[in-house]
């Protein structure tokens, strides 16, 4: 196992940040830790990091307890979110550090170092910016020259803080595919903390979401993702439309028993011109956002007036020539349901 | 910056500027206060101290009360400085950096020596040491002379320049905030590595701009210290004063030869001063570099 963490609770005064965590993830594993803000999901990053202090509970990095340890013996590599890069040093000095300051036994020699920093410099693409400062590099160079700091170490865990939440668009996609390969190449033992369903959806061995300082499942991406174990789970990884429906009947048209929810994706919900079964509801469209990878359609239930969200294939949306106003039908598949409190 | 972006911003400064008339009147305004106020007087100085030759000038300066009173103040400085520095830096890294019970109370202390009076911050060192203070009798008895001694004239001088180096570090070092030091601590530096290569560069020149500024108080500094020193000339006489005493006794080109020295240490504060903000505003930490890519 490369990192367990057990029974992890933390109170910030009358706040609680994270109550009775267990996780463990295993030897060169990329496990993203996702949430909304609030969730906690920091809060145990940096606890597993040691630059936070569990209220209870233990951390083992390979078997070994660290909960007591200090940061600096535990050879981690954290990347923070704003980069933490040190303003005054070169990008060069920046990456070296680690090395520099070992202790006068353990370090490497200037030459050691400098061959160590130029193959992390190729490694992040950066080869000839090594003189550069900080202020002088784009957001995503300084996140890579931040990882790259992380790594010189060989650190036996690392552990990233949003490490795409300050970049735009575009800059977040490119760096956390190029995160994912260099992970298959280097394969150390990683947490990365986000928001972002989908970041972490396409980057993650697995991924944990929180959930209100709690662990609402764990799971592959395609696991969280297509079978969701609470409806915040649903909620939290992607849209979502809720019926009210009968207990253990995925059949919204049976009517509601006031209990049971049911929660079915966009995408699982087709759009007919004519009823095709007596289970398929009428509705009119609202509102039509054909611009994007899967055109969304926007309806009102004409039984309760409740809004659906669709969302079809393109082809399917050419062949239907759906305009605003018009009654059409719908049937909702792989309905989830849950009983709610 | 391409053409058509450069008359946008010419046309755009002159629809947002002033009429001429207005704008002559108030840089005259700003200029004239500055002529009538510091100009003419730091002239006055210099023409005073010169007036009955540069002979009597060099008299005045080399005269044994004189010097001692360049010893006095120098040696005020050098002890109070260094010790305000490291108060300075301790304090503002504490505030700055961790949370703790008291940290307002800290800083509204700090600030007490701006706020008090220096007549009051002298009188109450008559009141700890004088012979008829709280500890007067004690210090009298081991024979330790504190006040109208330059015990006491160093012990005004480090209150007065008390808040200088700490007031101009916690700004700086809380927008700077923790994240450098915490990622230094994981990279595996100790507290003093993380310090000395990671904190104190950051605010290097914002330290020495506090130093600067704690330095021409601490040698200019006249009402705590005049309180205290009981103007023993050639003992526990300043340079302020010494120029008080030689002006009360109507020696007016003598005084304004002494004060020609603090008005000259004035103007290399200034120097100095200007060099430092400047090092400053390019210091590649500043995020006015440009960003590429």
């Amino acid at each position: 196992m490369g990192i367990k963490v057990e029974n992890i609770t933390k109170h910030f005064g009358g706040y609680t940040a994270l109550n009775g965590v267990d996780l463990d993830v295993h030897e060169g594993e990329l496990v993203a830790l996702l949430g909304p803000s609030g969730s906690g999901k920091t809060t145990l990053l940096r606890i597993i990091a040691g630059l936070e202090a569990p209220d209870s509970g233990s951390i083992y990095f390979y078997g070994e307890e660290t909960t007591h340890r200090r940061v600096r013996e535990r050879k981690v590599g954290f990347v923070f979110q704003h980069y933490a890069l040190f303003r005054h040093m070169t990008v060069f000095d920046n990456i070296a550090f680690g090395l520099t300051i070992k202790p006068r036994c353990e370090r490497p020699d200037k030459s050691h170092i400098q061959k160590r920093v130029n193959e992390l410099l190729h490694l992040i693409q950066l080869e000839n910016m090594a003189d550069r400062y900080p202020s002088q590099l784009s957001g995503g160079q300084r996140q890579r020259v931040a990882l790259a700091r992380a790594l010189a170490t060989e650190p036996k865990v690392l552990l990233l803080d949003e490490p795409f939440g300050a970049l735009d668009a575009k800059v977040r996609h490119e760096l956390r595919r190029w995160l994912r390969r260099l992970h298959d190449e280097i394969h150390v033992t990683s947490i990365f903390v986000t928001h972002d369903q989908e970041e972490a959806l396409e980057v993650a061995d697995r991924v944990v979401v929180m959930n209100q300082a709690q662990i609402e499942q764990i799971g592959t991406p395609e696991d969280v993702y297509e079978n969701p174990a609470t409806p915040f789970v649903f909620n939290f990884l992607g849209k979502v439309n809720l019926f009210h429906c009968r207990d253990g009947e995925g059949n919204p048209h049976k009517g509601p028993d006031g209990k049971t929810v049911g929660y079915v994706r966009p995408s699982d919900i087709h759009i007919f011109r004519d009823a095709e079964t007596p289970d398929d509801l009428s509705a009119e469209v609202i509102l039509i956002q054909s611009a994007g990878a899967l055109p969304c359609i926007e309806l009102k239930r004409d039984d309760n007036g409740a809004m659906v969200q669709v969302e079809i294939p393109r082809e399917r949306y050419r062949a239907l020539q759906l305009n605003v106003g018009e009654k059409v039908f719908i049937r909702p598949q792989n309905i989830r349901t849950f009983q709610t409190e | 910056m391409s053409d058509p972006s450069e008359t946008f911003t010419v046309k755009s400064s002159r629809s947002l500027t002033e009429p001429r008339a207005v704008r002559w009147l108030l840089t005259g305004l700003a200029l004239g206060f500055l002529t009538l106020f510091l100009v003419i007087p730091l002239v006055f100085v210099f023409v005073q101290a010169l007036a009955k030759g540069f002979s009597t000038y060099w008299t005045a300066i080399i005269e044994p009360d004189a010097l001692a009173a360049v010893r006095l103040t120098l040696i005020a400085a050098a002890i109070s400085v260094p010790l305000n520095l490291v108060f300075g830096v301790a304090a503002s890294w504490a505030i700055a950096k961790f949370n703790f019970r008291g940290k307002a109370l800290l800083i509204t202390l700090i600030d007490l020596p701006f706020s008090v009076s220096p007549v009051i911050a002298g009188i109450i060192f008559i009141l700890l040491f004088g012979r008829q203070g709280w500890l007067g009798p004690w210090l009298a008895a081991h024979d330790i002379k504190i006040i109208f001694a330059v015990p006491g004239i160093v012990l005004a001088t480090i209150f007065i320049t008390f808040p200088f180096v700490a007031r101009e570090l916690i700004p700086l070092m809380q927008a700077q905030g923790s994240e450098e030091e915490e990622a230094a601590l994981v990279l595996g530096a100790t507290g003093w590595q993380t310090f000395r290569r990671v904190t104190l560069p950051n605010v290097i020149w914002g330290l020495l701009y506090g130093v600067i500024l704690c330095n021409a108080r601490a040698m200019g500094e006249f009402g705590a210290v005049s309180v205290v020193s009981g103007h023993i000339r050639g003992l526990t006489n300043t340079l302020p004063l010494h120029v008080e005493i030689l002006y009360n006794e109507y020696n007016f080109a003598a005084a304004f030869a002494v004060a020609s020295l603090l008005a000259l240490l004035a103007l290399f504060t200034l120097a100095a001063k200007t060099i430092v903000e400047s090092k400053i505003r390019h210091h590649p930490g500043k995020t006015t570099g440009k960003t590429e890519g």
